[in-house]
């Protein structure tokens, strides 16, 4: 058995308490905006509470109501599948295309890059009535135009059929993100892989398929599972453009029809705010917030699997 | 040896010209491509670049014109701008809204600095754990724990209708900006701090001393994330200041003055580039520093 030095522990206790020092800031962050209220939250699924009379234990009443009698669910449900599906997909073959075409941009590329990014950077409540406007089904300049040149137009944003393609229009438009990150990778295949497939002869597909596609399929993995994730915490576009759609706000910020039109726009985190700040149902709202985050913590556990890169260190 | 010298004459120019051919079909390719792509390019940047001009267009358009099949202004009514700014309310949502973006960003620099620091260069147990968790929180939705958050601020510390719920946070670190901040961090080679460490500075003036001005270019990117976040969060404003219109934001206010113009396309467009601008401006300021960090996100790690 050895005996730790006292110099050498005294030592170790100063490291451990400079650790702790720098981190404090995150672990009384991380204790108070994170575990109390995951708690709480998982306390509240329990409790019937309109956080006016005392909270009372209800079992799983809360958690019965929201999976089988609240008509809301699961058409948010599908909606957020069909947003995963269509807009993520989607979302990474325009970024991809994008960023492929801008490392071929020879000429004004800054002009092009400054024009794919923007979009990204406009503030989502402004850049979704912007598309409300645009895609506006009897003002709108985008019905003008399809109309001039004999397309048959859609009510967009008003259409349950169309709200969510009009979403994701406004999706792709702000695709900066992912062209950007895509455009890096791209720049980072080793040159002498291109040359030595065009020395075996491959066309441009083939060296697409067999050079570029093998090198950044990691950070297709990354973009698809960071955009599934994004599609869970979708909230302030489709709600901006149910509301703007609707046409019937006034300032009170309340809305008739939750997901107009028809429930089309609807996704789980709209669900919180509808049932806990219109309702004041805080128990059901609760069971949504625990759906929504064993829904995002699964998919960051994919991400870290995948990409455990994240988690080195230098050594 | 002679025979290699003395090449039959009629097949010189043979290789020469296909050459030269070779060379001039190559370069009418490349010619083609670069049209290609060019092509593509613009036919892309319409889509991104039309919005914001029909936006830009409607708003200075009269209130009748909005309504109408024109696309382009008849009169350009610039009176439109005015008028929006001039609506009451518009310029508490403004100063609101750069009071929160402000103060968020450099709290939350600071906080989170510090514990990036600490998750890239110090040595200790339960680190990856941390870096796990701290990775978790920064994907979690702010839905998941909004309920007793609420009511935390507002019942137990009476701070509904303000924005304090959404500052205060800001001071404990930002999963995101730990994050990105050590990302940067990695890639500083070991001996910078451990120089520091043998001319006797401690930690803390280290980091402040020798790191913090290594990793300006990061933290005008972290920053920037930090202070855009903000800008644009609607969701924190609609829970906590939705009650006082005295705390609302742009991003929520924005969406009261289409509520108040009920037809009047023209200013709402108006009021949306005005909520636009300032994103605008200080992306073209800090273009570079935006894209290093955007670009980091994915790549490294």
């Amino acid at each position: 058995m050895t005996t730790i030095h006292p110099l050498l522990k005294a030592k170790r206790r100063k490291s451990t308490l400079r650790t702790l020092g720098f981190l404090s800031p995150w672990l009384i962050g991380f204790t108070v905006f994170f575990v109390y209220p995951l708690l709480s939250t998982v306390y509240f699924s329990f409790m019937q509470y309109d956080g006016f009379n005392p909270p009372t234990f209800a079992g799983f009443k809360n958690w019965s109501y929201v999976f089988n009698d609240y008509p809301l669910f699961w058409p948010s449900l599908r909606n957020t599948l069909w947003l995963v599906i269509v807009m993520v997909t989607l979302r990474v073959v325009f970024g991809l295309g994008i960023g492929l075409l801008i490392t071929k941009i020879k000429t004004g590329a800054g002009f092009f890059r400054t024009a794919f990014y923007l979009p990204y950077l406009a503030p989502p409540v402004a850049a979704t009535m912007a598309f409300v406007f645009l895609l506006n089904p009897g003002t709108g300049p985008v019905n003008h135009i399809l109309d001039s040149v004999g397309i048959p137009t859609t009510g967009w944003f008003t259409d349950p059929a169309w709200s969510k393609p009009a979403l994701t229009i406004l999706a792709v438009w702000g695709i900066g993100d992912l062209m950007v990150i895509f455009m890096a990778a791209l720049l980072d295949v080793p040159k002498d892989q291109y040359e030595a497939a065009e020395l075996d002869g491959a066309g441009a597909w083939a060296r697409f398929r067999f050079v570029t596609l093998p090198n950044i399929s990691p950070i297709i993995m990354f973009a698809v599972v960071t955009g599934v994730i994004q599609t869970m915490q979708y909230y302030t576009q489709p709600l901006v453009a149910g509301k703007i759609a609707s046409g019937i706000i006034g300032n009170s910020g309340q809305q008739l029809e939750p997901g107009y039109p028809d429930k089309s726009t609807l996704t789980l985190p709209q669900l919180v705010y509808n049932l806990g700040f219109q309702r004041f149902d805080y128990g059901s709202a609760c069971v949504i917030a625990l759906v929504l985050f064993v829904l995002a913590m699964a998919f960051t556990a994919l991400l870290m699997r995948r990409r455990n890169g994240f988690l080195s260190a230098e050594d | 040896m002679t025979h290699a010298t003395l090449a039959p004459p009629a097949q010189a120019p043979a290789p020469h010209a296909t050459a030269v051919a070779a060379r001039r079909t190559a370069k009418r390719k490349d010619v083609l491509h670069w049209i290609a792509v060019h092509s593509l390019g613009l036919a892309a940047a319409l889509f991104f670049v039309l919005p914001f001009v029909f936006v830009f267009l409607t708003a200075v358009m009269s209130d009748n014109q909005a309504l109408s099949r024109d696309l382009w202004p008849h009169d350009w009514q610039w009176s439109n701008f005015r008028q929006v700014w001039d609506t009451p309310g518009f310029l508490t949502w403004w100063r609101n809204t750069l009071v929160y973006a402000v103060s968020g960003t450099v709290l939350t620099v600071v906080s989170s600095l510090p514990v990036a620091y600490a998750l890239a260069k110090f040595r200790f147990r339960g680190r990856n754990l941390v870096m796990v968790l701290v990775i978790s929180t920064m994907m979690l939705p702010p839905q998941v724990i909004i309920i007793p958050m609420y009511l935390f601020w507002t019942r137990q510390l009476g701070m509904d209708g303000t924005l304090y719920p959404l500052i205060i946070p800001m001071a404990f670190g930002d999963a995101f900006t730990i994050f990105l901040l050590r990302q940067f961090l990695l890639t500083i080679p070991k001996e910078y701090t451990e120089a520091a460490k043998v001319d006797g500075c401690g930690e803390l003036r280290t980091l402040l001393t020798v790191i913090v001005p290594m990793i300006k270019p990061a933290i005008a990117a972290v920053g920037l994330f930090q202070f855009f976040y903000c800008w644009n969060d609607y969701f924190g404003p609609q829970i906590y200041a939705s009650s006082n219109s005295a705390a609302w934001t742009l991003s929520y206010g924005l969406e009261s003055f289409k509520g108040a113009h009920h037809t009047n396309w023209n200013l709402t467009m108006a009021a949306t580039v005005l909520v636009m601008a300032p994103v605008i401006v200080v992306f073209f300021f800090a273009q570079k520093a935006f894209i290093e960090g955007v670009t980091l996100t994915g790549v490294k790690g």
